[in-house]
């Protein structure tokens, strides 16, 4: 079954060079992408992962803000009852990633993540949230 | 007879001042100030493809301006103040994600964002503590904000007035380039053609009262930081450079009333000779399209002036300490392009904002190359090379054809071309592919990135120490700001809004003494921002993919 993906960015941030590049990376794997476009809440993207049926929900973040940001997508998800889980993408330092992985981010990629990590970590965690 | 180039520019060499300095290599072997055959193009001399000045860094160094700005005003002050006690020229303030926005701290969309890339200014209290004991007619301030550089400018005006010091006096620079934030960095507020009207609105008042204030810094940083290639900065860059000129024409303003006003900013990429090519073209391009096609008769209109920042995207997050080589390399191909200022990024920024130590690193970089390498001798050293003469002459041919593109969007018009292309998602889609194939050539291993896709031994070596920014400013500052809501005239704030709502509604009035006047009344960043948009109306950018 073909993994549908929501790429989304939160917040104020307007860095979209890597969200557009991934996106087309996810889709030359075969992976549906749908992007939400730029200044999105934690609402919005939960409102859209779930009305567009995705697998996954990819946040795309530069500015220094996910600590804060990440975990609200992931409790406005779990509001409404989604399990859909919720990987991270961006200038995320290695000392964030416990906190991160403690507020229910699936996986984090940092700066220089290839595009054959990113399609084999998505596999992973769909798989695991499908079983 | 006609002087020869050299004779020309042996006269305005002979005319400048120089630094105390001997120029020679380190074995005495005496240097001369510029190298070529007498009938050569010159620096200093039209169309500057070899630097605006006839001596170059022979009378003056660049400025090495390094960007800062952080928590609230009174943090930033301080680290102001230690900037000018350590020598530095000129200021250069880093705004807040909310403040790039114009929302105020305690808009639910500033959550986790307050001071974290820069300073807050919510109002005229924090402009005030942001300069405070500051010498605002001796030191130049930059101030890189874009969609709220209307409200920007009218707080640092209202905040010198209150201290005495005469909109004339005033030296520094507003990065006011709003066409690049739809192109590229995706900052933007308003839709294009209104945010364009406050850009026209605050080159109109610099130009009559601020004669010592640049109003725009015409910015390629970011495009190619979005994706472009160097070919595609240089040419968007300066096609948005024309429509600011086209803009002011419009606002019944001469070319030479705006050009000499107008300063660029250019990124350092690692592809060594492309960059420096790229600045060559850059300067002769400008100086010929004013010339030629603008009939600017003032030389100071056909000089490309430009700071220059190193490339962040460049910088790994794998062996950090590896960007201080990267950095290095870019930074001495601005040095060698001409550039008249510096910015040099820290090998932590991959990681997070720059820590006291890599910053120092990053500004002692910039030193090795002025004092140690003897580069500053001899301007434009590459001049008359094969290779750049025709690196430098086939990206002026490439941005050429990319003008002409524009041009015929804009039916003759660049304004219209690049405000056109911006709601077509002309550029905003060749970035996107540009980027797009730099990241297929690197996953596919065509292009090697140190410590990325090769070199990887060392990638697990300790971690550098980063900066760590918390979420105790931004209470800090929603503290602030609620003070200064407490304690203003609410009658005062409400004639002012009305005032800027009426004169908002009016395309031909200029609206700087609007907000000027609102800045007084301690009518926030977000107020001010949010009477407008209710005139103007909100840009919603619909991407594609």
């Amino acid at each position: 079954m073909t993994i549908r993906v929501l790429v989304a960015k939160v917040g104020l941030d307007g860095h979209d060079r890597g969200i557009k590049v991934v996106a087309r990376l996810l889709r030359d794997a075969g992976m549906e992408v749908v992007y939400t476009g730029l200044f999105q809440t934690p609402e919005t993207v939960a409102n859209a992962a779930i009305q567009e049926d995705v697998d996954v929900v990819g946040l795309s973040m530069l500015s220094g803000a996910h600590l804060t940001l990440a975990p609200l997508v992931v409790e406005a998800l779990r509001a409404q009852g989604s399990d859909i889980p919720v990987i991270v993408g961006g200038i995320v330092p290695n000392n964030d990633l416990d906190d991160l992985k403690a507020a229910g981010v699936a996986a984090v990629f940092g700066p220089g993540a290839s595009a054959l990590e990113m399609v084999a970590s998505i596999n992973e965690v769909v798989s695991q949230t499908r079983a | 007879m006609t002087p020869s180039a050299y004779d020309q520019w042996l006269a305005l060499y002979e005319a400048s001042a120089k630094r105390d300095a001997t120029f020679t290599t380190m074995s005495g072997i005496p240097l001369k100030p510029v190298y070529g055959p007498s009938d050569a193009e010159f620096p200093g001399l039209f169309p500057y493809t070899r630097g605006v000045h006839a001596s170059m860094y022979r009378s003056r160094l660049w400025t090495m301006r390094m960007f800062a700005g952080f928590g609230t005003a009174i943090d930033t002050n301080k680290r102001f103040k230690e900037i000018i006690a350590a020598g530095g020229q000129g200021l250069s303030t880093a705004f807040d994600m909310p403040t790039l926005l114009g929302l105020d701290s305690d808009d639910p969309m500033a959550l986790g964002e307050v001071g974290r890339c820069g300073v807050a200014i919510d109002s005229l209290r924090d402009m005030r503590d942001l300069f405070k004991d500051i010498d605002l007619a001796a030191i130049t301030t930059s101030m890189t904000i874009n969609s709220p550089a209307a409200v920007m400018l009218a707080l640092f005006v209202a905040q010198a007035e209150e201290r005495g010091v005469a909109r004339s006096q005033l030296g520094g620079t507003l990065q006011n380039d709003i066409l690049k934030e739809y192109q590229a960095q995706k900052e933007f507020v308003f839709p294009p053609r209104q945010s364009m009207r406050l850009v026209r609105d605050t080159i109109a008042f610099t130009a009559a009262e601020m004669p010592k204030w640049n109003s725009i810094s015409v910015s390629g940083y970011h495009i190619r930081e979005a994706g472009s290639t160097a070919v595609e900065e240089l040419a968007f860059t300066l096609a948005n450079g024309f429509a600011y000129v086209e803009l002011a024409r419009q606002a019944g303003l001469g070319v030479d009333d705006v050009a000499p006003r107008l300063s660029f900013f250019f990124n350092a990429h690692i592809d060594f000779f492309e960059e420096i090519a790229k600045y060559r073209a850059a300067r002769r391009l400008w100086a010929t399209w004013m010339k030629d096609h603008y009939k600017a008769a003032n030389e100071l209109s056909w000089k490309l002036r430009f700071h220059t920042q190193t490339a962040g995207v460049s910088l790994t997050a794998q062996q950090p300490e590896v960007n201080i080589a990267r950095t290095a390399i870019e930074a001495l191909a601005g040095v060698l392009g001409g550039t008249q200022s510096l910015h040099t990024n820290s090998m932590d920024e991959a990681l997070a904002l720059p820590s006291e130590k890599a910053a120092r690193i990053a500004l002692r970089t910039q030193q090795v190359i002025a004092h140690e390498t003897n580069v500053i001798d001899v301007a434009d050293p590459l001049g008359g090379s094969w290779f750049v003469e025709e690196l430098t002459d086939e990206m002026a041919r490439e941005a050429e054809e990319i003008f002409a593109e524009i041009e015929l969007m804009g039916e003759g018009s660049m304004l219209d071309g690049c405000i056109k292309g911006i709601e077509e998602n002309w550029f905003q889609g060749r970035i996107a592919e540009s980027a797009y194939q730099l990241e297929r050539a690197f996953n596919r291993g065509e292009r090697i990135v140190v410590g990325v896709n090769d070199f990887t031994e060392g990638n697990d070596d300790a971690d550098l120490e980063i900066l760590r920014i918390t979420n105790e400013d931004e209470r800090k500052q929603i503290g602030r700001l609620n003070e200064v809501r407490r304690d203003r005239d609410e009658d005062k704030v409400l004639l002012a809004l009305e005032e800027l709502t009426k004169d908002a509604m009016d395309p031909e009035v200029n609206l700087m003494p609007a907000l000027i006047n609102a800045a007084r009344a301690d009518v926030t960043v977000g107020e001010m921002m949010g009477a407008m948009e209710k005139v103007f109306g909100r840009y919603i950018e619909i991407p594609t993919l």
